[in-house]
């Protein structure tokens, strides 16, 4: 779906005041009729004194439904969850002072992943503003950095038109996080409703059509191309689902291999055989050394992390790079493209794809034919092969047997499936060995990397997605930073499956300390944990736990058919690495692999 | 922009996520010319842009240009790699307060002032000199006492400079000086 500007244009932005028959509302009744114009049905907040008002007016009406989390971080995350995993804007109301500040992780997440969210903060009565006044903090110049718009609205009539455009903010062009901070006689004060159609926004106007030219060039770039490589992002994912669609029958029209970060699964299916995997610090040999040899690159919607290039001066030498993003700041900010395209990537997909068509190009048979053989050669290291054992049961031996058990599921119960993850090994433990086919079905926390992030995100995407399966693939550090949220689960009657991998320790910094710190592991091993069974009966949720190879089945198995939330606590191998792994500082042809760990040279990095 | 960016030059050194960045581009001064709306908090955003992200400002100036419209235009003169100056465009454009980036260093030709105010003291030959040398550089006598003047001079910040030097052993005390304001020339509204 084209993210377009749907409201009219005004210069300037003297917002007049609408005079009209309408009758008088306070503040916080202004927010509610906003948020309901907006089709918002659910947001994830906290109360406090200075959104007292705004509790009140939700408490009168049955339009919003309002999820209270344990803590603002899980509500933003739960909020992110919902957005990444419905398409729609999340929406987050939290107090001033605490309230902002512990929402402010899940902005900056939001931030960095390109998710939509409306925050609405409450803040001190503005004739207290400046005054140190209890629970004041200035919300809008700690937000400022990790936000992509943000509002102090010191009068009511501007609150509807604030709200309105809020959401065009946060929804359109490159999507992010926008905060409104309300004070609390703002909320209190009388004024009239203005409507969606009649708001007035200002300058905000993204480029969303790309130039037609430079993708006719593009395609006949991709048309002459020996060995392409398309390498897609999130950005195709918030391009929405019909970009996908578009994506799929384009990149199966040319044939040529497809790759993606980590916040692009799903995009394109991964049963597809043109699928090679995620690429990057952990992505699969075969991906990043087609990204190396690659001799056309299509970037659609990524942004050329560090995590995804590696040594920028080592990463695809020899490629023409075409790069397509609606931000304009995402070009050449990493690196140097030969063709940037501005605009949406489903806009931009589908615009190829006809070209395509229309000059009726075939791929070079031949050429693909001798790429594809190469590409082969690499997929035959097998880089995701693991040592397996009878007894104890390897992290990656839980994922393919949660795999298995999910296919078996899908077939049987016909219910969407949505995994979330918190950070670390787990998480690419996850990216590498759960396969994805559709969009907005993976929840991870990408450009921020914050751990606590899974358990409230399964909330809103089960908030989201009621008759869907939702497991948060965790660690047992992670877990512990949000697990609070647990409660909110229980409350909500949400059946959000913890899949948790536990080792004992911060598993991705302990294999950073072992391979490139002299094994001094410094602070990563959890001395003491909860049992994990118990903790979840204590929160009334279930608490399941496989300790050998010959249990783990029987847990999963069971975990599927619960109907309230679960913790599965897997008892894994404690010293297993992830791999294979670029290592910071080296290039996509350099990677380590689980069999070369071994003679890794732990000096030279 | 009519000037394609040159292709970064490849270091040697080892770029890794936390090593030492590209280094060896060489640094241009650019003015910018930016239409923003007048509204609280504007000149944060835009300062904090530069901080947060480690871009230098050289100078910058701004004010109300106009009030039915409710905009500022700022002039900010900033130093950087090519490739940090398209980045400092794009990111200033991202702002949704910023309605235009013009940068005049690659629009064409510009006209830049500065204007500042200098305080000199002194009296006898050295005030004497001090009058004489403004009148070369055409600055005005804007106060002035039995053993002081206060000189208002604009122009390019080269002049500016060698004003400020001359003035130096005849007594000079203060300097305020505002930043370039820039305008492209001709008739074209940039």
């Amino acid at each position: 779906m084209p993210r377009t500007n749907t409201l009219p244009k005004v210069k300037g932005k003297n917002i007049p005041k609408i005079a009209s028959a309408s009758k008088k509302m306070s503040g916080a009744e202004i927010v509610i009729e906003a948020l309901v114009e907006q089709g918002v049905d659910t947001i994830f907040g906290y109360p406090g004194g200075a959104v007292l008002p705004i509790y009140d007016a939700l408490f009168k009406q049955k339009k919003i439904k309002h999820v209270l989390c344990r803590h603002e971080q899980g509500a933003a995350h739960a909020a992110e969850g919902y957005a990444r995993s419905t398409g729609k804007t999340g929406v987050i109301l939290v107090t001033s002072g605490p309230g902002a500040t512990n929402a402010v992780t899940g902005l900056t997440d939001a931030l960095l992943d390109s998710i939509p969210i409306v925050c609405i903060t409450g803040q001190v009565p503005t004739f207290l503003i400046g005054n140190d006044a209890f629970q004041e903090a200035d919300t809008t110049g700690i937000t400022r950095p990790c936000t992509k718009h943000n509002y102090l609205v010191k009068d009511a009539d501007q609150i509807a038109n604030v709200i309105h455009e809020a959401f065009i903010v946060a929804g359109t062009g490159r999507p992010g996080p926008v905060v409104i901070d309300l004070p609390k006689d703002i909320q209190f004060a009388e004024s009239t409703y203005v409507s969606k159609a009649k708001a007035k926004i200002h300058t905000y106007k993204p480029q969303t059509k790309p130039d037609a030219g430079t993708i006719e060039k593009a395609v006949k770039m991709i048309a002459g191309a020996k060995r392409p490589v398309f390498y897609t992002g999130g950005g195709v994912i918030n391009a929405g689902p019909a970009a996908s669609k578009k994506l799929t029958e384009f990149v199966k029209a040319t044939g040529h291999p497809i790759t993606s970060t980590l916040m692009g699964l799903g995009a394109f299916p991964a049963s597809s055989d043109q699928w090679l995997g995620m690429l990057g610090m952990h992505g699969t040999y075969e991906a990043n050394m087609a990204m190396y040899e690659c001799d056309v690159m299509v970037c659609i919607g990524a942004r050329f992390d560090d995590r995804v290039t590696g040594d920028t001066s080592k990463f695809s030498p020899n490629s023409y790079k075409i790069h397509i993003d609606i931000d304009p700041s995402s070009i050449n900010k990493n690196i140097h493209v030969d063709l940037p395209i501005i605009g949406d990537a489903g806009l931009a997909i589908e615009a190829m794809l006809k070209n395509w068509k229309k000059n009726k190009y075939k791929t070079d048979k031949a050429a693909s034919q001798k790429w594809w053989d190469h590409i082969n050669k690499w997929r035959a290291v097998d880089c995701l092969k693991y040592e397996k054992h009878d007894k104890i049961i390897k992290p990656q031996y839980a994922l393919e047997r949660l795999r298995a058990h999910l296919e078996k599921d899908q077939k049987k119960n016909k219910r969407e499936h949505f995994i979330t993850t918190e950070v670390g090994q787990h998480q690419m433990w996850a990216a590498q060995f759960l396969p994805f086919d559709k969009p907005n079905r993976w929840m991870t926390s990408g450009g921020l990397g914050t751990m606590g992030y899974g358990l409230p995100a399964a909330i809103g995407t089960q908030m989201g997605n009621p008759d869907g399966l939702v497991i948060d693939v965790a660690g047992e550090a992670s877990i512990l930073m949000n697990i609070q949220e647990m409660s909110t689960a229980v409350q909500y009657n949400l059946p959000v499956k913890i899949f948790i991998l536990n080792n004992h320790w911060m598993g991705m910094v302990r294999q950073w300390q072992e391979l490139l710190h002299g094994e001094r592991y410094s602070q990563s091993y959890t001395e003491s944990l909860p049992d994990f069974v118990k903790l979840a009966e204590a929160y009334g949720g279930i608490g399941l736990r496989a300790e050998t190879v010959d249990e783990l089945d029987n847990v999963i198995e069971q975990m599927l058919t619960t109907e309230r939330v679960t913790i599965v606590d897997v008892c894994v191998a404690q010293e297993e690495n992830c791999f294979p792994m670029i290592p910071s500082g080296k290039g996509h042809n350099e990677m380590i692999l689980a069999a070369d760990a071994e003679k890794f040279d732990k000096k030279l990095v | 922009m009519n000037a394609a960016p040159p292709k970064p030059v490849k270091s040697g050194k080892s770029k890794s996520v936390y090593g030492p960045g590209p280094g060896e581009q060489i640094d241009e001064r650019h003015t910018l010319s930016v239409l923003v709306d007048n509204e609280p908090g504007v000149l944060a955003r835009v300062i904090g842009l530069f901080s947060g992200r480690g871009y230098n400002i050289e100078s910058l100036t701004v004010a109300e240009v106009s009030r039915s419209k409710n905009q500022s235009r700022m002039t900010i003169v900033t130093t950087g790699t090519p490739s940090v100056i398209e980045q400092i465009k794009h990111q200033l454009e991202r702002l949704v307060p910023i309605h235009k980036v013009t940068d005049l260093s690659v629009e064409g030709p510009f006209v830049e002032r500065e204007l500042a105010l200098i305080k000199v003291k002194g009296t006898g030959d050295k005030r004497i000199e001090a009058l004489r040398t403004a009148d070369f550089f055409r600055a005005r006598v804007v106060d002035s006492t039995a053993e002081s003047f206060v000189f208002e001079i604009t122009g390019s910040a080269d002049k500016l400079h060698a004003f400020i030097d001359l003035m130096k052993p005849l007594g000079l005390v203060n300097i305020s000086r505002t930043g370039s304001v820039a305008i492209s020339r001709g008739a074209e509204q940039v």
